[in-house]
């Protein structure tokens, strides 16, 4: 046994029925370094972290926590021996302050004096770099500030083991690069920190040292230095993989929308699109790049008729050569025309997926109005759900499950397998990897391709930069509700996208 | 200027069962419990209080007014903490719906007091021939010689203890809720028990806490109008439908006690303000009647149209907890 371990699993296993979500693993956190946990979803790692912070126990194995082998019988336990996950969905009270979030629970002097706590957590918040106020209230809050909140819950309450599910799925590049500065704070001053990801050139940035799991075993760990992008994936996926994304080539191009000059106001009146103008083609995948908040979201939704359009035109030109203004007409007409809207977001099921409902049901709703029955015919979209699962690879234990239990890759392919099957000739897809493993984003990129090489506009808004280069024609750049450039995907450069989405507009546009 | 005064009695006369009512319900709601079933622990708080006088005054030749004060206080307490208790242990522990769970409690509470009360009656010897006097007498005792002041007596200090204690269970309620630790993991768990649970807050021991202290004290609002208001008799029906007006009330304050101090003042003042307006026909006098439920709706309009997170509901308000809900 060695001295500095903050942490070590013996032969831990978790069964859930018949699956082995852990199997025997075995793995250990000095103190003071960073452990990533790398794994393709449904490899167990989140499981695995779960049993550390008490939220399960697990079936057979020992932990040790400096030295003493430890019984976490749940999340208290887990505070009590300074361990603390901040899990992927934050556990937040919206109406009260970043302050009161942190003390809540936490014994002390029954009169609360605010001033006092929000003292304290300012002398954390500057002891490793946080940006927090602590009297903003959370509902104010944005995804990244939120997660900082949960940090420093965790360290407010004394942790040295500090666990993160997934931290940088939901920041943007900035967002992540700040987070990761705290985190080499932290360790500096002795914590020990796990994170659950599957993103390699972070796991290649942060970590000391990897630890690989794949279907629910475990597969090695290195030293980060000693790692590469390919030998990492290798150990993730247990093959070599190509990394590149292809992208297809297509020769005939049609107008297929075209914005003119769309102008949007949210409820509290501010301009989210200004003045917004593009074109989409047939043939073509359209990214969309910029800092979370731009109007992205905005900018599909105006296409998709759920807008409400200020000023502006958005004009749609079919492929028999009609051309319709569609920025006066009604959602489920604009869906009529097989222009589809696929948005991923944040939480995933909230739009556009319902929790409690099967996946037959799921994809009725978009097919509910066809047909002239009174009773809806379930036949069709019970055949478009088993083709979705066995197309995309869905695992899900039957059409009958409630999307609600799937894991998160899985939701997303059902909701993207679902828009796609609808037809489409333009197809607004947004976030549409978001959280998912490499598998999973490969099977979603290659069905956009084909999408693309069958003739469908694509409008993709996407996060990671290197994948729009990759995979899409041309990207679109907003910053503030403004297109600062559109660009051709195959010279720019991420710094020239970079440059844009912090504002300077390009003054001449690339193909638009 | 009598009349005004005496308005202004009359109104707080009508707004203490209102606000103790309603002080109640938001410490239940703010645990995340929705509890119709007020209107009904009002009446059990009521008739056990008139229970507890009418046998101890009977028991004794000489009763003495501060004891009798005691017993029924105390029988008040217990009776309308039972009622939360019932409700408590259908939806916390059996989770059973509460909107449905309350109702009941609403039909049972009503036919509680109607029936002992009817009981009673019938042992006093007719049908408003109960009379605690000695133990009203204590209950309507007021301060000797403030309340002789020219206009300030009268308006504020003529009335009995309980409409202090009303006043006071509010205040005591929104420093609890607002400056202490007990009162933020409360309004946590209200707002949402899987965040509180995962902070180590003892949930249903909150939610169980909250609810049968809330039932106590809308309990008292029912002793208060059997006692001071009544002045020690008991008419089936007789207190109405002040049990919803507390509900409202509650949604009036938007859910902070302070704010129903003054809320259950105009409840009050509006609930009777067709007797102080001459000339009313019958109907037009149930259209006043209407008043308090008119505000209330138009102030759900303007605080929804406002749309500040602070001024909404607890938002597990009516839901049950189960841990390893998904």
């Amino acid at each position: 046994m060695q001295e500095d371990l903050a942490i070590e699993l013996k032969n831990v296993t978790k069964c859930f029925g018949e699956v082995m979500a852990n199997d025997h693993i075995s793995l250990s956190v000095r103190k003071g370094e960073i452990l990533s946990i790398l794994g393709e979803n449904g490899s167990g790692k989140t499981t695995l972290m779960n049993m550390i912070s008490g939220i399960y126990y697990p079936d057979s194995g020992t932990i040790k926590v400096e030295g003493n082998e430890v019984t976490i019988r749940s999340p208290k336990d887990a505070y009590a021996l300074k361990i603390g996950m901040i899990h992927q969905h934050f556990k937040l009270i919206q109406i009260l302050t970043a302050a009161e979030n942190i003390i809540l629970g936490r014994k002390g002097p029954n009169r609360l004096h605010m001033d006092q706590v929000e003292q304290e957590i300012s002398e954390l918040v500057h002891k490793y770099g946080f940006e927090l106020t602590p009297s903003q209230k959370i509902y104010n809050m944005s995804v990244s500030q939120k997660q900082t909140v949960e940090i420093v819950k965790i360290l407010y309450r004394g942790a040295n083991l500090l666990i993160l599910d997934e931290p940088t799925a939901v920041l943007t590049p900035q967002e992540t690069e700040k987070l990761f500065d705290v985190l080499r704070n932290m360790k500096k001053d002795g914590k020990s920190i796990i994170i659950i990801t599957h993103k390699l050139n972070e796991v290649l940035e942060i970590s000391d040292r990897v630890s690989v799991l794949r279907k629910g075993k475990y597969i090695g760990t290195v030293e980060t230095k000693d790692a590469t992008l390919e030998s990492l994936t290798e150990m993730m996926v247990g093959e070599k993989v190509v990394l590149d994304i292809n992208r297809a080539e297509t020769t005939k191009r049609e107008k297929r929308i075209d914005m003119r000059g769309i102008t949007v106001k949210n409820k509290e009146g501010v301009k989210v699109l200004r003045e917004t103008s593009f074109t989409a083609y047939s043939g073509e995948i359209l990214g969309v790049a910029g800092i979370s908040g731009s109007g992205q979201k905005e900018l599909l939704e105006a296409v998709a008729g759920l807008q409400e359009i200020e000023s502006g035109e958005i004009l749609y030109y079919s492929p028999e050569g009609k051309v319709e203004k569609i920025s006066d007409m009604k959602p489920i007409d604009i869906r009529n025309l097989h222009i589809s809207l696929s948005f991923v977001p944040e939480d995933r099921l909230g739009m556009g997926l319902v929790g409690s409902m099967d996946l037959t049901d799921n994809m009725m709703i978009r097919s509910y109005q066809e047909g002239k029955h009174f009773i809806a015919n379930r036949k069709k979209p019970h055949a478009l759900a088993e083709q979705v699962v066995s197309e995309l690879d869905v695992t899900t234990p039957s059409i009958e499950t409630p999307v609600s239990r799937l894991s998160g890759g899985n939701v997303q392919k059902v909701l993207v397998g679902r828009e796609i099957a609808s037809n489409p000739t333009v197809l607004m897809v947004a976030y549409p990897v978001r959280g998912l493993d490499i598998h999973s984003s490969y099977t979603i990129y290659n069905l956009l391709n084909s999408q693309k090489i069958q003739g469908v506009a694509i409008i993709c808004v996407g996060e990671d930069l290197d994948v729009l280069l990759e995979l899409c024609d041309r990207i679109l750049v907003l910053n503030g509700g403004e297109v600062t450039g559109i660009v051709d995907a195959r010279t720019t450069t991420k710094e020239e996208i970079g440059v844009l989405m912090a504002g300077s507009r390009k003054e001449k546009k690339a193909n638009a | 200027m009598s009349v005004l005064i005496t308005f202004i009695q009359k109104a707080i006369g009508q707004a203490v069962p209102i606000l103790f009512g309603a002080t109640g319900e938001i410490a239940i709601e703010k645990s995340g419990n929705l509890n119709l079933g007020i209107p009904g622990i009002m009446y059990m708080g009521g008739i056990a209080g008139l229970m507890g006088a009418f046998f101890y005054e009977k028991s004794t030749s000489a009763p003495n007014g501060v004891i009798g004060l005691l017993i029924s206080f105390i029988c008040a307490l217990l009776a309308s903490a039972i009622g939360g208790a019932i409700y408590s242990v259908l939806t916390i522990t059996l989770r059973a719906n509460q909107n449905v769970v309350g109702l009941a409690l609403t039909t049972f509470g009503v036919g509680f007091g109607n029936f002992f009360g009817g009981s009673i009656s019938k042992l006093a010897g007719g049908v408003g021939q109960i009379s605690v006097a000695t133990t009203a007498e204590a209950y309507r005792a007021t301060i000797p010689g403030l309340s002789k002041i020219p206009l300030i007596g009268p308006v504020i200090f003529s009335y009995g203890f309980l409409t202090y204690l009303s006043i006071l269970a509010a205040i005591v309620l929104a420093f609890f809720l607002k400056k202490t630790r007990i009162g933020l993991n409360l309004r946590a768990v209200g707002e949402s028990p899987a965040t509180a649970d995962a902070a180590g807050i003892h949930v249903s021991k909150y939610k169980y806490i909250a609810t049968i202290t809330g039932a106590a004290i809308a309990g008292l609002g029912g002793l208060f109008f059997v006692m001071d208001y009544m002045g020690g008799t008991w008419i089936n029906n007789g207190f109405g439908d002040r049990g919803w007006l507390a509900i409202a009330l509650v949604i009036l304050a938007l859910w902070n006690p302070t704010r129903a101090i003054w809320g259950s003042v105009v409840f009050g003042a509006l609930y009777i303000l067709y007797i102080y307006i001459p000339g009313l026909s019958r109907a037009i006098q149930e259209l006043f009647k209407m008043l308090p439920y008119v505000v209330t709706i138009l102030v759900l309009i303007i605080t929804s149209r406002r749309n500040k997170k602070e001024n909404q509901p607890p938002a597990s308000l009516g839901e049950a907890y189960f841990r390893e809900d998904r």
